[in-house]
C-alpha cells in the first residue's frame, strides 16, 4: 500500500522484462573494438603491405596498365639506359635495348612472355609517378602518362667488362656487393639480342644452345675445387686441429682402391693444410673426406644453402649435394673435393663467397637500387636486407685467411696486385668422363679487410681455373677499382 | 571526354559514400520522428545521386546502352519506393535500417552490373520477390505474440533441414551447400540460421537453469557439428559465435561463455588435425604466395585487386575483378575496393558497423526477453558474417567462403537477410508497442490516483 505509483509501474514493467543487461553491452563493444581492428588491418595493408603484393609477377592486373601507361626506362646504377620505349608517331611502341645483348639475360625481355628485370620491375615500369597535374591532363586528353624510371643495382662498367672477359665462351659471371648485396654485373653466355625476340622468336626459344637460360641462376655445375670451402668449412667445424695439419702429397690418395689425383698428377710434397687449399691438393682434401662425418657435412652444405632455396627474386635452379652415412669410399672423396653428383649454380657459389666475404651474413641479392618517376626524382628506394647468417665471423675470418693464401701463393696468385688485396678459390670441373675437359671456376673477393666486390667466375669446358677464370676475375677487380 | 567522366566519378563516388556514412552515423541521434524521417530522405537522396553516378559510368564503360538506362531506372524507381512504402505502412520502424538496407542493396548492384549483367538481373529479380517477403514479416512479428512458444520445433527443423542437405547433397569445393528444387537453388543453411536464433531465443527466454542450458547446448552443438561435417566451416562458425553471444548475455555468466570459447578452440584444434579442408584454408591464409597456383590463388587475386585498386580504386569497369574466383558470392568486397577503392570499402565495412549497433540498439530498448535475445543473436549473425567475409578477402583471418549480406550475389543469403530485417523492423513496433502500453498504464494509474486524491478529500470535508 506504501508504494508509490512509479514503483508500481515500474514492477509491472518489470514483470517481462529482461535484467539489466550489462553483458550485451560488453558484446556490442567486443563487436564494434573487432570491425575497428579489421578497419586498422584494412589500412595498414593498403599502406604497407600492398606494394609488396602488387608488385608480384602473379598480378595480372599489371598488364591493363601498359594501355594507360608507356612503359618506363631501364638504367644501370651509372645512369646507362638499358631499356627504353619508343613512341613512334602513329603511337606504335617499340621495346629498345640499345646494348643488345649485353644486358639480356639481367634485363630480360617484355614480349612473348615477361624475364629478368622487365618482369621482376613490370608493376613499376607501367606506374607512372609523374605530376599529378600532368596525369590529370594526359587522362582528360586520353594520352598514356610517362612510366616510371627503374634504377638497377647493374654496374654498366663492369657488366661490359664480365661481357668481353668472357668472350666467345660460355658460361657466367656474376659481381656482387657483399656489404650490401647489390648485384654490380650478371652475364650468361650465349645469350641473345632482346630487341630480336618478336622477330625471331622461333629460333630464339628453340635454339639448340639454350640462349634464353639465364646460366647465372639456372646452369648447375659440379663445383669442382671450389667446394673446398665447405670441406675446410666442416673439417674445421668438427673441432679439428687446423694450424699443425700436415700431408704427405704424392700426386693421388689411395682408399679403399679409389684413387683420388691432384690435378695433373702433380706432387705437392709436404704441406700444411693452408697450402692444401691454397694449392688445391685434391689428395689432402679427399682425405679429410674421410675423416669428416658424412650427416654433419650435409648439415653444414645445406646451412650453405645446398638442397634449399635461394634468397634470390630471380628464377633458379636448386643446388644439391648429397653424402649418406655409409656412402661408398668413392663418392666421399669424390664429393669431398666438389665432384661426384654435386651441383650449383654460379649465384649459389657467388652467395656463399659473400657471405664469407661479409662476416658468416649474407645480404639477400638484389637487382633493383631505386625507382624514380620520369623526371628523375625518386620515388623508391629498395634497402639492403639480410638473410641471415651462414657462418659465424670466425669462421668466415679463417675461410678468408685460407683464401687469402691462394692469392698469395697458390692457384690464383694471378689477381695479386699493387691496388688491392684479394682472395678467392679456383677450381676446375670435370664433368664428363674424358678428363682433358673441364670448367673453370673462379669464386673470390677483393680488398680482403673491408672486401667491396664478390666475383664469381664459370667457364664452361674451358680448362683449369686458374688459366681461364682468373684473368676473367682479374679484369672485373682491375675495372671496379679503376671506376672507383 | 568519357576518360575524364569516369576519372571523375571515381571521386564523386567516394565523396558520395563518405558523405552517407557519416549521415548514418548522424542519424543515430535523431530523437523526434520528423528530424528521422528528414534524415532518411536526404540519406535516400544521396544515395540515388550515387547510384546515378554509377550507372553513368557503367553505361560509358559497358556496352548496352539502352537496356542499361531502363534497368538503372527500374532501380532508382524501385529503391524510392521501398523507402515509402516501408515508411507509409509501419510508421514505428528504423529509420536508418531501412536506408542502410537499401544502400547496401544498391552498391551490390552496382558491382554486380559491373561483373555480370545477368547475373545482376536475376539478382534484382530475386531482390524485388524477397523484398515482398521482408515487408510482410514486420506484422507477424507484431501480431504472432506466441511464436516465442515454439522453441522446440525451430529446434527441430533445422537439425532436420540441415541433416538433409547433408545426406543429399553434393559438395562443391569444400563447401556451399544447397539443393536444387523446381529450378531454385536453396541453400538451407541460410534460413536455418533464423530458425536457430529463434530457437535460442525462445529456449533461454523460458529458463536459463543449468539443465535447460544443457539441453539447448546440445541442440546448438548439433547445427554446428552438422555444419562442421557437410564442410561449411563458415555457417560453422557463424551458429557457434552466435551462441556463445546469445548463452553469455541470457545467462549473465562469463563462465559459459569462457567454457564455449574453450570448447571452441579445442573443437578448432581437432578439426584442424581432423579435416584436409581446414588445412587447406589455414595453409592459404598463412603463406598464399608459396601455393598461389592452387589453394592460395583466391586470397591472392583478391588481394591483388585490393592492393592495386589502392585508396581511390581503378574506377568502375577499368579493374580485373572477374579474375577472382567466386567473385560476385565470397569476394564481392575485393571488387568494390578494386574498382571503387579502399575509402569507398571501408565505409561499406562502417555501414555494416552501423547495421550492426542498430540491431543491438533495438535489442537494448525491447523489454521483452525474447525479441532482445532475438534482435541480439540476429545482430549477432550479421556482424559475424560479415567480419568473416571481409576478413577472409583481406588475410585477416582465414578465408570460410561467407558472403557479404545483401552485397553478394545469391537468391538465399538474400532471402535470409532481408527476412532478418524485416524480423528487426517488427521488434522496432514491438518497442513502441511497449512505450505506449507504458505510457497507457502511467495515464490508468495517475487517473486512479487522482480519483482516490479526490475520494480523500471529499472524506476529510465530511469529516
Amino acid at each position: 500500500m506504501n508504494e508509490t505509483n512509479e514503483e508500481k509501474i515500474e514492477k509491472k514493467k518489470n514483470r517481462n522484462k529482461k535484467p539489466k543487461n550489462q553483458e550485451m553491452l560488453y558484446v556490442a563493444y567486443i563487436f564494434l573494438g573487432i570491425f575497428v581492428c579489421m578497419i586498422g588491418y584494412f589500412v595498414y595493408f593498403q599502406t604497407m603491405v600492398s606494394s609488396n603484393v602488387i608488385t608480384s609477377a602473379y598480378n595480372k592486373r599489371q598488364d591493363t596498365f601498359a594501355d594507360r601507361v608507356v612503359r618506363g626506362d631501364i638504367v644501370t646504377s651509372d645512369d646507362v639506359v638499358i631499356a627504353t620505349t619508343n613512341v613512334a608517331a602513329n603511337g606504335a611502341e617499340t621495346r629498345v635495348y640499345p646494348y643488345n645483348d649485353l644486358f639480356a639475360h639481367a634485363v630480360g625481355y617484355a614480349s612473348h612472355g615477361k624475364t629478368g628485370i622487365e618482369l621482376l620491375a613490370n608493376y613499376q615500369l607501367l606506374s607512372s609517378h609523374a605530376y599529378f597535374l600532368e596525369r590529370f591532363v594526359n587522362e582528360v586528353k586520353e594520352e598514356k602518362n610517362m612510366g616510371d624510371t627503374v634504377v638497377t643495382t647493374l654496374n654498366y662498367e663492369l657488366q661490359k667488362t664480365a661481357y668481353d672477359a668472357l668472350g666467345d665462351y660460355r658460361g657466367a659471371v656474376i659481381a656482387l656487393e657483399p656489404s650490401t648485396g647489390k648485384v654490380l654485373a650478371m652475364v650468361s653466355k650465349p645469350d641473345y639480342d632482346p630487341n630480336a625476340i618478336n622477330a625471331n622468336w622461333e629460333s630464339i626459344s628453340s635454339s639448340s644452345d639454350s640462349v634464353l637460360l639465364n646460366r647465372a641462376t639456372q646452369g648447375l655445375y659440379p663445383p669442382g675445387s671450389t667446394f673446398k670451402i665447405l670441406t675446410l668449412l666442416e673439417y674445421m667445424r668438427e673441432g679439428n686441429d687446423l694450424e699443425n695439419w700436415t700431408y704427405e702429397c704424392t700426386g693421388s690418395y689411395t682408399e679403399d682402391d679409389v684413387t683420388i689425383n691432384c690435378y695433373q698428377g702433380k706432387k705437392h710434397g709436404m704441406v700444411d693444410l693452408k697450402t692444401a687449399f691454397a694449392k688445391s691438393c685434391n689428395g689432402a682434401f679427399a682425405k679429410m673426406g674421410m675423416e669428416i662425418n658424412n650427416t654433419e657435412f650435409m648439415r653444414t652444405c645445406n646451412e650453405l644453402l645446398f638442397n634449399t632455396e635461394l634468397p634470390i627474386e630471380f628464377p633458379y635452379k636448386q643446388s644439391s649435394v648429397s653424402l649418406e652415412k655409409n656412402d661408398e669410399t668413392g663418392t666421399v672423396m669424390q664429393t669431398a673435393i666438389g665432384q661426384a653428383t654435386t651441383e650449383v649454380t654460379p649465384m649459389h657459389m657467388a652467395l656463399i663467397t659473400a657471405a664469407i666475404a661479409n662476416g658468416g651474413n649474407l645480404m639477400k641479392p638484389y637487382f633493383i637500387d631505386s625507382i624514380e618517376n620520369y623526371t628523375g626524382e625518386q620515388v623508391k628506394k629498395y634497402m639492403p636486407s639480410s638473410y641471415g647468417k651462414l657462418m659465424t665471423a670466425g669462421e668466415a675470418a679463417v675461410l678468408t685467411e685460407y683464401m687469402t693464401e691462394t692469392v698469395l701463393s697458390g692457384t690464383a696468385t694471378a689477381l695479386q696486385s699493387e691496388v688491392y688485396t684479394a682472395a678467392g678459390k679456383t677450381g676446375t670441373a670435370e664433368y664428363t668422363t674424358d678428363k682433358s675437359k673441364s670448367h673453370a671456376w673462379f669464386v673470390g673477393f677483393s680488398n680482403v679487410e673491408d672486401p667491396d666486390l664478390v666475383v664469381c667466375v664459370l667457364v664452361e669446358g674451358a680448362g683449369a681455373g686458374s688459366t681461364y677464370a682468373v684473368p676473367i676475375a682479374k679484369k672485373m677487380f682491375d675495372t671496379y677499382y679503376v671506376n672507383n | 571526354m568519357t576518360n575524364l567522366i569516369v576519372e571523375l566519378s571515381k571521386y564523386a563516388l567516394i565523396l558520395l559514400m563518405a558523405l552517407y556514412t557519416c549521415m548514418t552515423f548522424i542519424s543515430f541521434r535523431m530523437k523526434t520522428r520528423k528530424s528521422s524521417d528528414y534524415m532518411l530522405a536526404e540519406m535516400t537522396f544521396i544515395m540515388l545521386l550515387l547510384q546515378f553516378v554509377a550507372y553513368l559510368v557503367l553505361y560509358l564503360k559497358l556496352g548496352e546502352k539502352e537496356d542499361m538506362i531502363y534497368y538503372y531506372g527500374f532501380q532508382a524507381l524501385f529503391m524510392v519506393l521501398v523507402t515509402l512504402l516501408w515508411r507509409l505502412f509501419y510508421k514505428d520502424i528504423h529509420n536508418t535500417l531501412i536506408s542502410n538496407m537499401c544502400m547496401m542493396i544498391t552498391i551490390g548492384l552496382i558491382m554486380l552490373t559491373r561483373i555480370d549483367v545477368e547475373k545482376s538481373v536475376r539478382q534484382f529479380k530475386m531482390i524485388i520477390i524477397a523484398m515482398i517477403v521482408s515487408m510482410l514479416v514486420p506484422v507477424i512479428i507484431r501480431k504472432w505474440k506466441t511464436c516465442c512458444n515454439f522453441d522446440t520445433v525451430y529446434g527441430i527443423v533445422g537439425i532436420l533441414m540441415l541433416g538433409v542437405v547433408l545426406v543429399m547433397s553434393a559438395t562443391t569445393y569444400g563447401a556451399n551447400i544447397s539443393f536444387t528444387i523446381a529450378g531454385v537453388t536453396l541453400q538451407p543453411s541460410e534460413f536455418v540460421k533464423i530458425l536457430f536464433v529463434f530457437y535460442v531465443a525462445g529456449r533461454f527466454a523460458k529458463s536459463t537453469e543449468f539443465k535447460d542450458v544443457v539441453v539447448t547446448t546440445i541442440f546448438a552443438a548439433a547445427h554446428v557439428l552438422i555444419l562442421v561435417v557437410s564442410t561449411d566451416l563458415g555457417g560453422a562458425l557463424l551458429f557457434f559465435v552466435t551462441y556463445l553471444v546469445m548463452i553469455y548475455v541470457a545467462t549473465q555468466k562469463a563462465i559459459y561463455c569462457a567454457a564455449g570459447i574453450g570448447a571452441g578452440c579445442a573443437a578448432g584444434v581437432l578439426a584442424y588435425n581432423l579435416f584436409s579442408h581446414v588445412q587447406v584454408r589455414v595453409m592459404a591464409w598463412q603463406d598464399p604466395w608459396s601455393c598461389i597456383d592452387n589453394e592460395g590463388y583466391q586470397i591472392a587475386q583478391s588481394l591483388f585487386a585490393i592492393g592495386t585498386g589502392g585508396w581511390t580504386g581503378m574506377g568502375l569497369g577499368q579493374g580485373m575483378p572477374s579474375s577472382i574466383p567466386f567473385v560476385e558470392k565470397d569476394s564481392i568486397f575485393s571488387a568494390i575496393s578494386e574498382e571503387m577503392g579502399g575509402i569507398f570499402a571501408v565505409c561499406v565495412i562502417l555501414i555494416c558497423m552501423c547495421i550492426f549497433l542498430a540491431f543491438f540498439n533495438l535489442a537494448m530498448k525491447v523489454k521483452n526477453k525474447f525479441y532482445c535475445y532475438l534482435a541480439m543473436g540476429l545482430g549477432t549473425m550479421y556482424a559475424a558474417q560479415v567480419l568473416l567475409t571481409v576478413g577472409g578477402v583481406t588475410k585477416f583471418i582465414p578465408l570460410t567462403g561467407v558472403t557479404l549480406p545483401l552485397v553478394s550475389y545469391g537468391g538465399s543469403s538474400l532471402l535470409s537477410t532481408l527476412i532478418i530485417f524485416g524480423i528487426i523492423q517488427g521488434i522496432s513496433l514491438i518497442i513502441y508497442d511497449e512505450e505506449r502500453e507504458v505510457e497507457k498504464e502511467r495515464n490508468r494509474l495517475e487517473r486512479d490516483k487522482r480519483r482516490k486524491d479526490r475520494e480523500k478529500e471529499k472524506q476529510k470535508q465530511k469529516a
